[in-house]
C-alpha cells in the first residue's frame, strides 16, 4: 500500500470510530436520579409539555385520548403529549431507573403497589375534590400504606353474557335467568347441546376469583394485611367451578379451543361466558351478527358477588411537571371527559355521579353498573402478583385437581409475602 | 518483494490500522454487552430497587444476600427458579443433539461433489437463521393452533393431535405412566419421589420431562439453527482433503465406517464449536417463550432467561432476577466445561492439547494450510 492511500484509510478508519462512538454515547437518558420526596412541586409558570403514557388497543384510543385533552390544552396552555406504549411495564422501568419517566402514565392495579413502594409514584389522592366521588372499592384499590395514591380512571365488572339465540332455542326465558348457583348449574346444562358448552369460564383467579367472592370469602382480608385463602367460603366457590367443568356442562376456553371467553361465546362455541365490559368492543368488532345480552352474575350461599377491575392515572415522583399532570387528572375525573372515554373505550366511569349518564346511555349495561356495589376489586399488596399467578398456574388444573391443596399453598405463598 | 529493512514502520503501522479497525467494535461490545454485565453483577449483590441510578450512593451492598435467598430459602421464587431450571434443562438434553446430528446430517448429504441445485439447498436450509425469531415463533403459534395445521395434517392419518400450546403434561411423565411407572402426568407420582424435594419441587415433578408446550419451541429451535450449524460442518467437511477419503477406500473400509473413524474424528474443531455455541444458545432461550408463551402452560416453557426478565421488570426485583442470570452464567460455564473435556484430544499430551485446542479456538481450523476460517 502506498503512503496515501495507508493514511488515508487511517483517517477514515478515524472518523468512523468517532461517528460510532458518539452514536453509542450520545441520545439515551441521563443518569441522573430522581427526586426524593413525594412533595408536590409548586405550579410552574408558563406552558409546559405533560408527557401522557398510555396502552391502546390501536390508534382510535390514541386518538379518542388526544381529543379528550385538547379542551383542557386550550383552557391552561400547556401541552399533552400523548405516547401509545409498546410495552408499558418496561418503558415505565426504564423511565424510573433513568430518572425521566413520563409525568402521567396508566398503572395497572397488580403492579402499582410495587411502584408505590418503591417510591417512583406520587401520592396526590388526597389532593382531589372528587375524592368522596370515586367508588369505595377502587378508592382503596389504590391506597397503599395508608395513602390514596392515584385517581381511577375507569373500571370494568364482570357479569354473565348470554347468547340470546342460543338462550331462546333451549326454550329458556327472561324469567329462567339464574339468581343463585344451583339455578346456574341448571340453565348451563339446558345450554350445552352437541359442541356447544353452556358455559365457558376463565381459568385464572380474575375469573374462579368471583365464586369465592360470592361464598363470602376473598384471597387476602379487607385492609389487605393477612391471607385469608384457605378458608371453608373460599372452599365452597372453588368447588362449585370444579362441579360445572365436572359435570360437562362448563369448560375453560382451551378445551373448546378459544383464547378467551368472548372468542368462546362470539364463535358459538359457547351459550354463557364470564366477562367484563371490554367483550362489548370485541363482540363489535369480532361478532357483529351476535345477539346477547349481559346480566349480573348468580349470587352465592353468601351475597352476590363480582370482580372489578381498574386502572390509575400514575404520576411519577420524578415528574417536574407534577402540579400541571394533577390539573390534567382533576380535569379528566369530571362527568364530560370520563363519559367520552366511557364511549369510546367501553368502560365504566370511575365516579359516581356519572353513573346515571352512564346508564342512560348504555341502558343494555346496567348489569355491568350495578355490580359496582358489591364488587371485589384485585388484590394489590407488592410482591404478590407471583403468589396470584402460581395460583392461576393451580387452577388451570381444576378439572382433576385438588381446591384445598391450591387454596393452601396460595395461603402459604403468601403468607411469606405479606410478613 | 518487500525488503526486510522496511520491517518495523510497515509492522507498527500495521499494527496502528490494525486498532483503529477494530476500535469501534470494541467500543461498542464494551458500552453494550461488557459495561451491562458489569452493572448487572453490581445489581445482584445490591438492594437496588430501580428507581434511580444502581450507581448512586443511595444503594447499598448487601453480598451474597440475594443469591443465599434465591437458592436456599423455601420461597415461591426458589421453585419457580428450580422449574425454569428443570425446563430449559429438557430442552437442552433434546434441542442439542438433535439439532448437531440433524446438521451434521444434512452437511454430509450436502457435501455430496455429484449433488444438483445444492447453493440452492444450502440456502433453503440456512434461510430459518437469518428470518426474525419473532416472525417465525408466530408462525409456529397458528401452525401448532389446537385447530391448526399440524393437527390437521395428523388428523389425515387418524391421530388426535394435542392442544399444543395449552398442554402441560410432562412427556416423561406420560412415558412412565405408559409403563406403569407413576399413573400417568395427571395424578400424583410414586410416594417415593413425591415425598422429597429438592429446591422446592418434588423429584417426581423434576422428572416431568418437556411439556407438550415445550416441544412446540423444541422443533422450532431445531429447525431454524440446523441450517445454520450445517454451515459449519459444511466449511469443517470440506478442509479434509479427498486424499484421506481415497486411502479409506483403498483401504476397503466401508461408507459407514469412514465416517464413524475418519470423518467424525477430523470434525472434532467443527464438532466442538457446534456443541459449545449450542449450548450457550439453548440454556439462554428467551425470544420463543416471550413472544409465544411467557412461561405458560403450568409455568412449563419457563426459562431462567425470562424468569429473570419477569422478576426484574414485572416484579421489580432486580436483586433476584440479575442473581438468576449470574447463576444460570455459572451454569452454562459448567456445562461447557464438562464439554471441553468430554471432547479432549485423547492422544496429545496436555501442553500439546492446549496449544492445539488454541488453534482450534482462534479459527477453527485444520492443519491444512489452504483452507480459509469458518463462514
Amino acid at each position: 500500500m502506498s503512503r496515501m492511500t495507508r493514511r488515508t484509510t487511517a483517517g477514515v478508519a478515524a472518523c468512523l470510530t468517532g461517528v460510532l462512538a458518539l452514536a453509542a454515547c450520545g441520545g439515551g437518558s441521563s443518569f441522573d436520579e430522581g427526586t426524593g420526596t413525594g412533595s408536590t412541586q409548586s405550579a410552574a409558570a408558563g406552558p409546559v409539555t405533560i408527557k401522557f403514557l398510555i396502552t391502546s388497543n390501536g390508534p382510535a384510543d390514541v386518538k379518542l385520548q388526544q381529543d379528550t385533552v385538547k379542551p383542557w390544552e386550550d383552557k391552561t396552555g400547556n401541552k399533552v403529549e400523548v405516547i401509545a406504549a409498546s410495552d408499558r411495564n418496561q418503558q415505565l422501568t426504564q423511565g424510573f431507573a433513568a430518572g425521566s419517566p413520563p409525568d402521567l402514565f396508566f398503572t395497572e392495579a397488580s403492579s402499582f403497589p410495587t411502584y408505590a413502594k418503591a417510591g417512583n409514584l406520587l401520592a396526590y389522592g388526597d389532593q382531589l375534590p372528587m375524592k368522596s366521588d370515586f367508588y369505595q372499592g377502587l378508592v382503596s384499590t389504590f391506597t397503599y400504606d395508608g395513602k390514596f395514591y392515584c385517581a381511577p380512571k375507569d373500571f370494568s365488572t364482570l357479569a354473565l353474557i348470554i347468547n340470546t339465540d342460543l338462550w331462546q332455542q333451549a326454550g329458556l326465558g327472561t324469567g329462567d335467568v339464574p339468581e343463585n348457583w344451583s339455578a346456574l348449574e341448571d340453565v348451563a346444562k339446558k345450554l350445552t347441546s352437541g359442541k356447544v358448552k353452556g358455559l365457558v369460564i376463565g381459568d385464572t383467579r380474575d375469573r374462579v376469583g368471583a365464586f369465592m367472592k360470592q361464598a363470602g370469602g376473598w384471597i387476602v382480608s379487607p385492609d389487605q394485611t393477612k391471607m385469608t385463602a384457605d378458608t371453608p367460603a373460599n372452599l365452597a366457590g372453588v368447588k362449585e367451578v370444579q362441579k360445572l367443568l365436572a359435570s360437562g356442562s362448563a369448560s375453560y376456553p382451551k378445551g373448546v379451543d378459544a383464547g378467551w371467553g368472548g372468542e368462546a361465546l362470539g364463535q358459538g362455541k359457547a351459550a354463557m361466558t364470564i366477562e367484563g365490559n371490554w367483550i362489548k368492543g370485541a363482540i363489535k368488532n369480532d361478532y357483529p351478527n351476535l345477539k346477547w345480552q349481559a346480566v349480573e352474575l348468580p349470587a352465592g350461599p353468601a351475597a352476590k358477588g363480582t370482580l372489578s377491575f381498574t386502572e390509575c392515572y400514575g404520576i411519577a415522583a420524578a415528574s417536574k411537571h407534577q402540579a400541571a399532570a394533577i390539573d390534567l387528572v382533576k380535569y379528566l375525573s369530571t362527568e364530560g371527559p370520563a363519559m367520552a372515554l366511557a364511549k369510546g373505550l367501553g368502560v365504566m366511569p370511575s365516579i359516581r355521579s356519572a353513573a346515571a349518564a352512564y346508564k342512560g346511555a348504555f341502558p343494555n349495561d346496567a348489569a355491568f353498573i350495578a355490580g359496582a356495589e358489591y364488587a371485589q376489586g384485585p388484590v394489590t399488596v407488592a410482591g404478590m402478583d407471583p403468589v396470584l399467578k402460581d395460583f392461576d398456574t393451580q387452577l388451570q388444573s381444576l378439572p382433576a385437581g385438588d381446591p384445598a391443596a391450591m387454596l393452601a399453598r396460595l395461603q402459604k405463598n403468601g403468607e411469606a409475602v405479606l410478613k | 518483494m518487500p525488503s526486510r529493512t522496511r520491517g518495523s514502520s510497515t509492522r507498527s503501522a500495521e499494527t496502528r490500522s490494525g486498532w483503529l479497525f477494530t476500535a469501534p467494535v470494541i467500543v461498542v461490545l464494551g458500552l453494550f454487552l461488557v459495561l451491562p454485565i458489569l452493572v448487572a453483577l453490581w445489581v445482584s449483590v445490591s438492594d437496588w430497587t430501580g428507581r434511580g441510578s444502581p450507581l448512586s450512593s443511595s444503594v447499598s451492598f448487601v453480598g451474597a444476600e440475594n443469591y443465599r435467598q434465591l437458592l436456599t430459602e423455601d420461597t415461591l421464587t426458589r421453585s419457580d427458579f428450580a422449574t425454569s431450571l428443570r425446563n430449559n434443562f429438557y430442552y437442552v438434553l433434546m434441542v442439542v443433539p438433535i439439532q448437531t446430528v440433524l446438521a451434521l446430517a444434512l452437511a454430509l448429504l450436502l457435501n455430496q461433489r455429484r449433488l444438483k441445485g445444492r447453493s440452492f439447498f444450502r440456502t433453503a436450509y440456512y434461510f430459518p437463521s437469518v428470518t426474525s425469531s419473532v416472525a417465525i415463533a408466530s408462525v409456529f403459534l397458528f401452525l401448532f393452533a389446537g385447530g391448526g395445521s399440524i393437527n390437521a395434517l395428523l388428523a389425515f392419518f387418524g391421530i388426535d393431535g394435542p392442544q399444543w400450546f395449552a398442554d402441560p403434561r410432562g412427556v416423561l411423565h406420560m412415558a412412565l405412566g405408559a409403563v406403569g411407572i407413576g399413573n400417568g402426568p395427571d395424578a400424583p407420582g410414586p410416594e417415593a419421589l413425591t415425598s422429597r424435594d429438592f429446591m422446592g419441587l418434588t423429584w417426581w415433578d423434576w422428572l416431568a420431562g418437556p411439556s407438550v408446550a415445550m416441544l412446540t419451541i423444541i422443533f422450532l429451535v431445531i429447525w431454524v439453527s440446523a441450517g445454520g450449524y450445517m454451515l459449519l460442518f459444511l466449511a469443517g467437511l470440506q478442509n479434509i482433503s479427498a486424499d484421506v477419503y481415497e486411502a479409506a477406500a483403498i483401504d476397503g473400509s466401508s461408507r459407514w465406517r469412514t465416517m464413524r473413524a475418519i470423518t467424525v474424528p477430523l470434525l472434532r474443531p467443527t464438532l466442538f464449536t457446534v456443541l459449545t455455541l449450542g449450548l450457550i444458545g439453548t440454556w439462554q432461550v428467551f425470544d420463543q417463550v416471550y413472544v409465544m408463551s411467557k412461561g405458560q402452560p403450568g409455568k412449563t416453557t419457563l426459562t431462567p432467561a425470562f424468569l429473570s426478565y419477569d422478576q426484574s421488570i414485572n416484579n421489580g426485583e432486580w436483586g433476584t432476577g440479575t442473581a438468576m442470570s449470574f447463576v444460570l452464567f455459572a451454569i452454562i460455564i459448567g456445562f461447557t466445561a464438562v464439554q471441553t473435556f468430554a471432547l479432549r484430544d485423547r492422544d496429545r499430551t496436555p501442553r500439546e492439547r492446549r496449544g492445539a485446542l488454541g488453534r482450534a479456538l482462534r479459527l477453527g481450523n485444520q492443519r491444512n494450510p489452504r483452507a480459509g476460517g469458518m463462514p
